[in-house]
């Protein structure tokens, strides 16, 4: 059906959906393992688990996406199983199977992109593990009336109920809760917020089964509700938690008390205080708050679609392109600018000050626009956590340790691709603290520490870039033996002249590992050295703090966004560089002889501290036409604690950019994040300060 | 007022919600209100003057069953053709919404034609 007229945007709105509902899913499912162990299930989360796959299937069956809709046609029959009572979560680890299912499933989910490679055997495996486990539970004997019929709901009622709200309701009836109708009356024009508050309200003591629409007396003006409910409280204690008297609760009766007259009361439109109803039902809807004019004009229909969904989805794409615009108006605006200037001093002086002060407040604007654009890009770091907390439960689960984990700072917001970059990176620092950082329940206890391990993960801005640290209170990094596996592989020659610091930097190098015993969990092959260079390709940094026994931090330091952004622009060996204003510390005026050599290196002393030297002709092995001026300046550029100079020949000045990306072939060049437009037709690199660093330690050690 | 016919779809899902929009366009100039809930469609309804409805069963708040009770039971609405979209599954809750009075109703995977074809039946052919 994939042909059949759904358009490429529709399927892009399938992706997002698709990728957004597995990861509730995964989340969700996470949370009833956990219920699970408890072994209470909250009927509300598996409706809400049954729901996502349901509507998975439905979406990837009109979109063609057929493994899609199959895999997630079973987990549906599954959930529904369990939903409904028929199966019960304890059998055959159900949970495992469900797991393996939504791991295939969001597997399947991401690949839509990327190749159609059919994984039929896949999906055909696991579907039969997951049917394995459709064993029903020894069904309950049933009444000879069914207790539904018992509470004379009409069939007004009835006729619209679910087959699950039915299932709730006698699970309710079962548990011996009374049933209640919840009847309330609200004006058309704000029933929506009274509803939800009503509805809210009664979640707090008991469950919602299903919320029937109906029409009352005031019918043009007015909109009904009957709300089945359940609840082990008692009628009185249920009709004082609304101090309104326009909702009239009736009690239908429970699996032993049988109402007297319920059903009557009921198949009348409106709720009569008759029988068990509190009596103030009378008043009800004569109390019900005057009709206001009710007159529906175009104009309120207009208005309403609009409220109507209050969030957009928006491809990133198009933010993209929006923040080009904003970009090239930018320079257009420089060119207003030096137009201003220039008829100034060329005798139009009245009409240049005007135009100047016009491109001032255009200049304002455009920054109002930037900045705009930019926090449309923004989304909470929170969002990430999600996942995280997903993953590093079921780790945990499966290796049998106990972590904690809590969140700080999650409302921290950071561009949406920089989330979407670190999400794996962040990931595998948290299996590794899980795997080799907190230790086992025994050993804990053993060491006197508490037998749940701690992660911590937190985030918070810090000038123009935002700091992640995840920090686990485990055995910590064992030095030593990273020394030792150093100088095993030939990487230093003596363990006692390379400081901690030094040897920390060993565990990003390619092939390090100090763990002989690979785990499922990490080490599998993606080494820190690809962690560091993912979150260097956003131009970010990675730094370890440990301490033995005691547990390690990872710090994650990021650039805020990456789309526009004020840069320094230098030249250097007849070539203009851009490099972000965010990362230059401060800019010095050298002359040669300020230059130490150590180890045939350049340095600078710079306040006690020794400044590595980086020459920009050297790093991109480009040939210098000009002679090197006798005076030159070095930008000194840091990211996270780390320091390094960069000697260039003349500064040109701060300007606006927008960093264009060099594409997949270019990224592998380190210390460059892109190139960018000056507005003068020249197109110029701009270095990517946390690329070079890293670069230059790498290559010093 | 414009003599556009005007489709409420209500399901919950946006990309549902986009596909039938794609399909719906494709048919004709018609005058499309998305709500993601039975309960925005009962917002919605007082407010636009609706010629048919396209309704998911399982949807949060108030259901598709739910809502079509509603609609059958208003004198306002109960001329409104209401078509369940909804995906196979409970056969329970599809006949319920046969009983409640819904006029047609299609299963995913369905053939965009046979929607278009539905509503063109239902509004006569013209938007």
């Amino acid at each position: 059906m994939r042909d059949q007229g759904s358009s490429h945007k529709a399927v892009k709105e399938f992706l997002a959906e698709a990728e957004e509902v597995v990861e509730q899913l995964g989340s969700e499912l996470a949370d009833l393992a956990d219920l699970a162990d408890g072994g209470e299930l909250n009927p509300e989360l598996l409706n809400s688990i049954f729901r996502g796959a349901h509507s998975l299937k439905g979406l990837a069956g009109m979109f063609g996406f057929s493994d899609i809709s199959e895999l997630s046609h079973n987990m549906e029959n599954i959930l529904d199983s369990l939903r409904l009572g028929k199966i019960s979560l304890g059998q055959g680890g159900l949970m495992k199977v469900l797991f393996g299912a939504h791991e295939l499933l969001t597997s399947l989910v991401r690949s839509v992109e990327v190749d159609g490679a059919a994984r039929t055997d896949e999906i055909a495996a696991c579907v039969s593990r997951i049917n394995s486990c459709l064993v029903p539970s020894p069904v309950k004997e049933t009444a000879a009336v069914s207790p539904l019929e018992q509470l004379g709901l009409p069939v007004r009622v009835t006729g619209a109920l679910t087959e699950y709200e039915e299932h709730r309701l006698l699970d309710n009836l079962n548990r011996g809760r009374n049933i209640f109708n919840v009847h309330t009356s609200f004006e058309l024009t704000t029933f929506d917020q009274e509803l939800a508050q009503v509805s809210d309200a009664l979640k707090t003591c008991g469950e919602v089964i299903s919320t029937l629409p109906s029409i009352g007396a005031k019918m043009e003006t007015h909109i009904d509700f009957d709300i089945l409910f359940g609840s082990t409280r008692p009628l009185d204690g249920l009709q004082a938690l609304f101090g309104n008297d326009t909702i009239v609760v009736t009690c239908l009766g429970s699996a032993d008390t049988k109402p007297a007259s319920a059903a009557s009361s009921l198949s009348s439109a409106v709720i009569s205080s008759e029988s068990r109803s509190v009596d103030v039902s009378a008043v009800a809807l004569e109390a019900a708050k005057p009709a206001t004019a009710s007159s529906a004009t175009i104009d309120d229909a207009a208005q309403s679609s609009k409220s109507m969904s209050r969030t957009v989805r928006v491809d990133i794409g198009k933010l993209d392109e929006l923040m080009n615009i904003v970009g090239e108006l930018v320079l257009a605006h420089s060119s207003i600018s030096g137009i201003a200037i220039r008829m100034r001093n060329e005798g139009f002086s009245r009409m240049g000050i005007d135009l100047s002060k016009a491109a001032r407040t255009l200049e304002r604007k455009l920054t109002d626009l930037q900045r705009g654009v930019m926090e449309i890009r923004m989304i909470p770091v929170g969002q990430l956590y999600e996942k995280m907390s997903r993953i590093i439960r079921k780790i945990s689960r499966e290796q049998g340790k106990k972590v904690e984990l809590t969140f700080n700072g999650a409302d921290t917001e950071l561009d949406k691709l920089i989330i979407e970059d670190i999400s794996d990176p962040l990931m595998h620092i948290i299996r590794n603290a899980i795997d080799h950082g907190i230790e086992s329940p025994v050993k804990r206890s053993s060491i006197g520490k508490d037998e749940k391990g701690t992660i911590r993960i937190s985030s918070y801005q810090k000038g123009n870039h935002v700091v992640i640290e995840v920090e686990d209170d485990g055995n910590g990094i064992d030095l030593d033996k990273v020394k030792a596996k150093a100088l095993q592989k030939g990487l230093v020659t003596d363990i006692t002249s390379i400081s901690d610091r030094e040897a920390l930097d060993f565990i990003f190098m390619p092939g390090f590992s100090t763990t002989d015993n690979v785990s499922e969990v990490s080490g599998r092959g993606v080494g820190m050295d690809v962690v560091r260079n993912n979150i260097a390709a956003v131009s970010g940094m990675v730094d370890i703090e440990t301490t033995k026994g005691q547990g390690s931090r990872f710090i994650i330091t990021l650039p805020i966004t990456l789309a526009m952004i004020k840069a320094l622009i230098i030249s250097c060996a007849g070539r203009i560089y851009a490099l972000p204003i965010t990362s230059v510390m401060e800019l010095l005026l050298l002359r040669d002889a300020d230059i130490r050599t150590v180890e045939r290196k350049e340095v600078l002393q710079l306040r006690e501290q020794t400044l590595p030297l980086l020459r920009l002709e050297s790093f991109f092995s480009t040939t210098r036409s000009t002679e090197r001026p006798g005076e030159f300046y070095v930008v000194v550029v840091g990211v996270a604690e780390k320091r390094l100079g960069i000697v260039v020949d003349d500064l040109l000045g701060q300007q606006d950019i927008v960093i264009k990306s060099l594409g997949e072939s270019f990224k592998r060049f380190r210390g460059i994040s892109g190139a960018a437009d000056l507005g003068d037709q020249r197109t110029i690199l701009v270095l990517d300060a946390a690329g070079m660093i890293n670069e230059t330690m790498r290559v010093g050690h | 007022m414009s003599a556009k016919k005007t489709i409420l779809i209500a399901d919950d899902s946006p990309a549902m919600r986009a596909l039938l929009v794609s399909t719906i366009e494709m048919l004709g100039d018609y005058r499309i209100v998305e709500a993601s809930s039975g309960f925005e469609a009962l917002r919605l309804l007082p407010r636009v003057k609706v010629d048919l409805i396209l309704t998911d069963i399982n949807m949060p708040d108030i259901n598709g069953l739910e809502l079509i009770s509603y609609l059958r039971s208003n004198s306002n609405y109960l001329s409104i053709p209401v078509f369940i979209i909804s995906t196979e599954g409970s056969q329970k809750d599809l006949e319920k919404g046969r009983l409640l009075g819904a006029n047609e109703y299609l299963i995913k995977p369905f053939a965009p034609a046979r929607l278009q074809a539905l509503i063109s039946s239902y509004l006569c052919g013209s938007p």
